[in-house]
């Protein structure tokens, strides 16, 4: 047998790795087989459980205390990682193993310049110091980050998401790697700043001839990336084809479950719910009887339960875990398809009505405008998206509505409930936050959180509280048992669930939802915003919805708010806002989307925000605006103008001149 | 363009140093609040519980128009304002009005005890803190295993003996029982530093019993977190040898947090000897504020008190600054 004259990046046999929880083991990833090309790119999807990041660790030789690796082997460049000396591992790593990690900020040593981080690198692989220097300069200039010098000697906390994220990436590229290891690498970062990543790591990836494993949920960002896809479940490879292929004819149930979750192009929550898997994922504790997905499949058959299917390949490089791989494409739909009827927005008296809002934090020289001249309305039944970066104001505007901050003197804010007095006003605008965990009382039991906010905000006593309490927590399909756990013991769709369920106590009439589905799996991502729709319908209930992710916006809103540095840049009915024409800044947020046909043209944007304490003058947007027209746009701050239809864009531009989606967008759904 | 990025990053970290000044500035002017509250209630303790100061002096049976008299001289017959006025007035100066007892000026009393407190809780400070870091670093680098189950357990049981047990223990076996070490800790007049040295060790054994546990939690505890961090994985799979990664990575993060806590008992030290200077009959503040009290000597037990409070105030400053110097993110404050 002759070897072959260049070895895999990475090749993965057989395997087993397990952890040990509270003195019992659990597979977490079980009879693994991968391999990549040099120079190849290759996701793993999953969702969180499902052991892909398990895979990355395993794959750099740094599983957690409690885990060990139950058979196979994992060989790098042709070299059996686990056979390694301490030495042989530790050069393994200087030169040819490397990985850049989901949170930038905690990645790096706060007590330790960046430069110095960086140029470790080099004097490890035994470049003396002043080179190392040299030669780290060089790599932050390579990750296109301007002023070097300057960056070398700031400490971690003093740089943004991004830069943070280069400077781990120039860390990963500063020696000629033969795999580097992308674990979640864009996840917590702005959209435009997430675009501009990704194009980094793929430019570098070409230029050095790297191979990557890149490990992520999001389903169109690896679609972006990679060439082949594997798809991961219960520790399981249960699919694994070529991009294209996997997304355009998924044949594995699974696969077909997970794409259909998203929300996409054309969909609206009016015209037709998301569709969900049902169930939840195994937790590693079990012996496998038969196929691992059997539980949550809608094609399962007898066999399915008691044999286990093999990764078989059907050809074309392809391969699925399942017997009847053929009618994945016919997996039933688990949810009905038809949404509630919802009663359109009302004409009557909008609900909330916004004009010309500000908040300015500090005073005198030290003021910061957080927001300026804001206005827009909510109608009863409308959901009103509110899209823009960190920074932008969105939380603020949120407080202010929620009335947990004051709008400067000279805001008017009419809410419709306000007749009926001023606390009955806040219990009619409720809260769901993005992180559950932190919004539900650890201590109390999820019925006692329910019951109190039924107390308080809506006044029950006795048997009435009693069966509102089932309604409210069925009406939230949360599981009567439930009522009795903890939040600790839910999983982080059932916490949502919950606080869902605690903001509707009330009957609240205008509901804020920030960032709501950011922090789940796309199944349960699917679930919430279906739910959201039914309790709209059934309710009647307005929805402020606070998001990074456009394609949920554009599923859940019927119109769209554009918020940078503070100011409304466009607002406008959902279609028209991505129809166009749109305001540049929109056009770049659209564009920074990645779509899985991978169509689109990048509108790119040139470096960060700028900070709030020192907006642009003139139009804010016109630093990093790619149709900057003139001096105009730095001295004058155009004025909202409509554009016809009830959308607004705040541009010197005119309509003609502005952006539109091209027309192979709409094809693409 | 990119300018004003970077500018962004500049103005956050600029924003964060004024505050971390600030809040220096603040934490020095409540130390201020702190001293002066101190010593209205060190006044208050001294001059108004004992009533009639001429009296408590001179005794039950004095002459009427002697204790007036007393009063008199000593000042005591003036307004309680003014006579705290007139006191705090001149202690900032340095004049800490005269020891009753020795009817002599207090100062080179407080003074010379403060200085021998000071070398006791140098030479026990010297001795424990590397020893408590040392054993806290290795626990935590051992983490699980034996000897991390020893060092723990032995610090642990090691605080909660009290001082006087300790000493006793000490006293009797090295002083006694094996005659290493003398019994008093004062060194005969005219010895040498190292003499000196040498006859405060066995006074600092409790000492370093007492805060051997303290100081090996806290450098444990700060040594694991560093070592799970995201950034040490980040520096392992650089390819850094292990000894680079503790170095440079762990400990520079992990022992923040265990200076303030070794500042906190150092101004505990200073004022809570008593028991260990009255033991080894050493001129400590401790026992000068001892002494007083029980002759009632009022000058002098208010300035010791206050001079201890001083010190205390001045350690948990001066651990402020390190702990800001120490920190990059708050280390622009201090340029």
């Amino acid at each position: 047998m002759s070897a072959p004259a260049v070895p895999d990046a990475l090749r993965i046999e057989n395997l087993d790795v397990m952890y040990r929880v509270r003195g019992q083991e659990r597979s977490v990833l079980r009879n693994l087989n991968l391999r990549i090309g040099a120079g190849e790119t290759y996701g793993l999807v999953g969702e969180s459980g499902c052991g892909k990041s398990t895979a990355a660790l395993a794959v750099m030789r740094y599983l957690p205390r409690n885990g060990r690796i139950g058979g196979g082997h994992v060989l790098i460049d042709g070299e059996d990682l686990y056979g390694l000396s301490q030495t042989g591992l530790r050069q393994l790593r200087q030169t040819r193993l490397s990985m850049v990690y989901q949170d930038p900020g905690r990645a790096l040593n706060p007590a330790i310049t960046v430069g110095a981080q960086l140029a470790e690198v080099f004097t490890v692989a035994g470049a003396y110091s002043a080179d190392a220097d040299k030669r780290a300069v060089a790599m932050l200039r390579h990750v296109r980050i301007t002023d070097p010098e300057r960056v070398m000697g700031r400490y971690p906390h003093q740089l943004s998401g991004g830069m943070l994220q280069r400077t781990v990436i120039a860390m990963a590229l500063a020696v000629d790697r033969k795999l580097i290891i992308l674990d979640e690498p864009t996840t917590g970062l702005d959209a435009t700043v997430e675009a501009e990543v990704l194009d980094l790591i793929d430019t570098l990836r070409r230029e050095h001839g790297t191979a990557i494993l890149f490990i992520g949920h999001n389903l169109a960002v690896i679609a972006r990336m990679c060439e082949r896809v594997g798809v991961l479940y219960g520790g399981l490879l249960v699919e694994e084809a070529p991009t294209r292929e996997l997304f355009a004819a998924p044949r594995h149930p699974y696969t077909v479950g997970l794409l259909r979750c998203l929300p996409r192009l054309g969909l609206d929550r009016k015209l037709r719910r998301l569709d969900t898997i049902p169930g939840f994922p195994p937790s590693g504790a079990v012996e496998l009887q038969g196929c691992i997905f059997a539980n949550r499949c809608g094609l399962v058959r007898d066999r399915c339960r008691t044999e286990p299917p093999a990764l078989s390949a059907l050809g074309g490089g392809r391969s699925s875990r399942c017997f009847f791989h053929e009618e994945a494409g016919d997996l039933p739909r688990v949810t009905p398809p038809d949404p509630v009827e919802h009663v359109p927005p009302g004409e009557e008296h909008p609900l909330l009505v916004v004009e010309s809002l500000g908040k300015t934090f500090g005073s005198g020289s030290h003021s910061v405008h957080a927001l300026r001249d804001i206005s827009f309305t909510i109608a009863r039944g409308e959901t009103v998206g509110l899209v823009g970066e960190s920074g932008s104001g969105k939380s603020t505007l949120a407080r202010i509505l929620l009335g947990l901050e004051r709008a400067d003197p000279g805001s008017r804010i009419a809410f419709e409930a306000n007749r009926r007095g001023g606390t009955q006003a806040r219990h009619a605008i409720q809260m769901v936050f993005q992180n559950p965990d932190s919004a539900l009382n650890r201590s109390h039991r999820v019925g006692r959180i329910l019951r109190r906010a039924l107390v308080r905000l809506g006044g029950l006593r006795g048997e009435i509280l009693r069966g509102r309490l089932l309604a409210l927590s069925r009406g939230v399909q949360l599981a009567d048992s439930y009522l009795q756990a903890k939040p600790r013991q839910l999983s982080g769709g059932l916490k949502q669930r919950v606080a869902i369920a605690r903001a509707f106590a009330g009957a609240p009439q205008l509901v804020v939802c920030d960032e709501p589905t950011s922090a789940l799996d796309v199944s349960v991502q699917a679930a919430i915003l279906n739910l959201l729709g039914d309790l709209q319908a059934a309710e009647r209930v307005s929805y402020l919805f606070i998001s990074h992710d456009l394609s949920v916006i554009r599923y859940v809103a019927d119109r769209i708010a554009v918020l940078y540095l503070g100011r409304l840049l466009e607002i406008g009915p959902a279609e028209s806002v991505f129809q166009g024409p749109h305001h540049p800044y929109t056009e770049a947020l659209l564009s920074a989307t990645p779509a899985p046909d991978g169509t689109l043209r990048r509108v790119k944007l040139s470096g960060a925000p700028p900070s709030a304490m020192s907006p642009p003058k003139g139009c804010v947007f016109h630093t990093r605006c790619p149709r900057h027209i003139g001096p105009i746009c730095d001295t004058e701050e155009p004025a909202l103008s409509e554009r016809g239809g009830g959308h607004g864009i705040r541009c010197h531009l005119g309509s003609d001149d502005l952006g539109r989606a091209q027309v192979d967008q709409s094809s693409a759904a | 363009m990119k300018l004003s990025a970077r500018g962004g990053a500049d103005d956050r970290s600029l924003a964060q140093e004024t505050s971390t000044l600030s809040f220096l500035i603040r934490r020095l002017l409540l130390s201020l609040v702190t001293l002066g509250v101190l010593s209205i209630l060190v006044f208050a303790g001294g001059q108004l519980l004992p009533g009639d100061v001429g009296r408590s002096i001179l005794g039950p049976l004095a002459d009427e128009r002697a204790v007036a008299a007393l009063n008199h001289q000593l000042g005591t017959d003036r307004s309680l304002t003014v006579q705290y006025l007139d006191w705090i007035s001149h202690f900032v100066r340095g004049d800490m009005s005269t020891s009753y007892a020795f009817r002599s000026p207090v100062a080179p009393f407080v003074g010379a005890a403060l200085a021998n407190s000071l070398k006791l809780a140098a030479v026990a400070f010297v001795i424990v803190v590397p020893l408590g870091i040392a054993g806290g670093v290795l626990a935590a680098m051992k983490r699980g295993t034996a000897t991390d189950r020893i060092i723990t357990i032995t610090g642990l049981s090691a605080t909660v003996i009290p001082e006087f047990v300790s000493g006793i223990i000490l006293i009797l076996l090295f002083g006694i029982g094996l005659r290493l070490f003398p019994m008093t800790a004062t060194a005969p007049p005219g010895s040498g530093v190292l003499t000196g040295i040498y006859y405060l060790l066995l006074p600092s054994f409790p000492l370093v019993f007492l805060l051997f546990g303290y100081i090996a939690r806290m450098a444990r505890a700060g040594t694991i977190e560093a070592l799970d961090s995201d950034y040490t994985r980040t520096a392992v799979l650089k390819g850094l040898p292990w000894r680079l990664v503790i170095w440079r990575h762990v400990l520079r993060n992990a022992l923040l947090p265990t200076i303030t806590v070794v500042a906190s008992q150092a101004g505990y030290m200073i004022g809570g000897l008593v028991v260990i200077e009255t033991l080894f009959r050493y001129q400590g503040i401790g026992s000068l504020i001892y002494t007083a009290a029980r002759g009632h000597d009022f000058p002098m037990l208010e300035a010791g008190v206050l001079v201890v409070g001083l010190v205390y105030v001045a350690v948990t400053l001066a651990a402020d600054l390190a702990y800001t110097a120490l920190n990059p993110r708050l280390r622009g404050a201090l340029r």
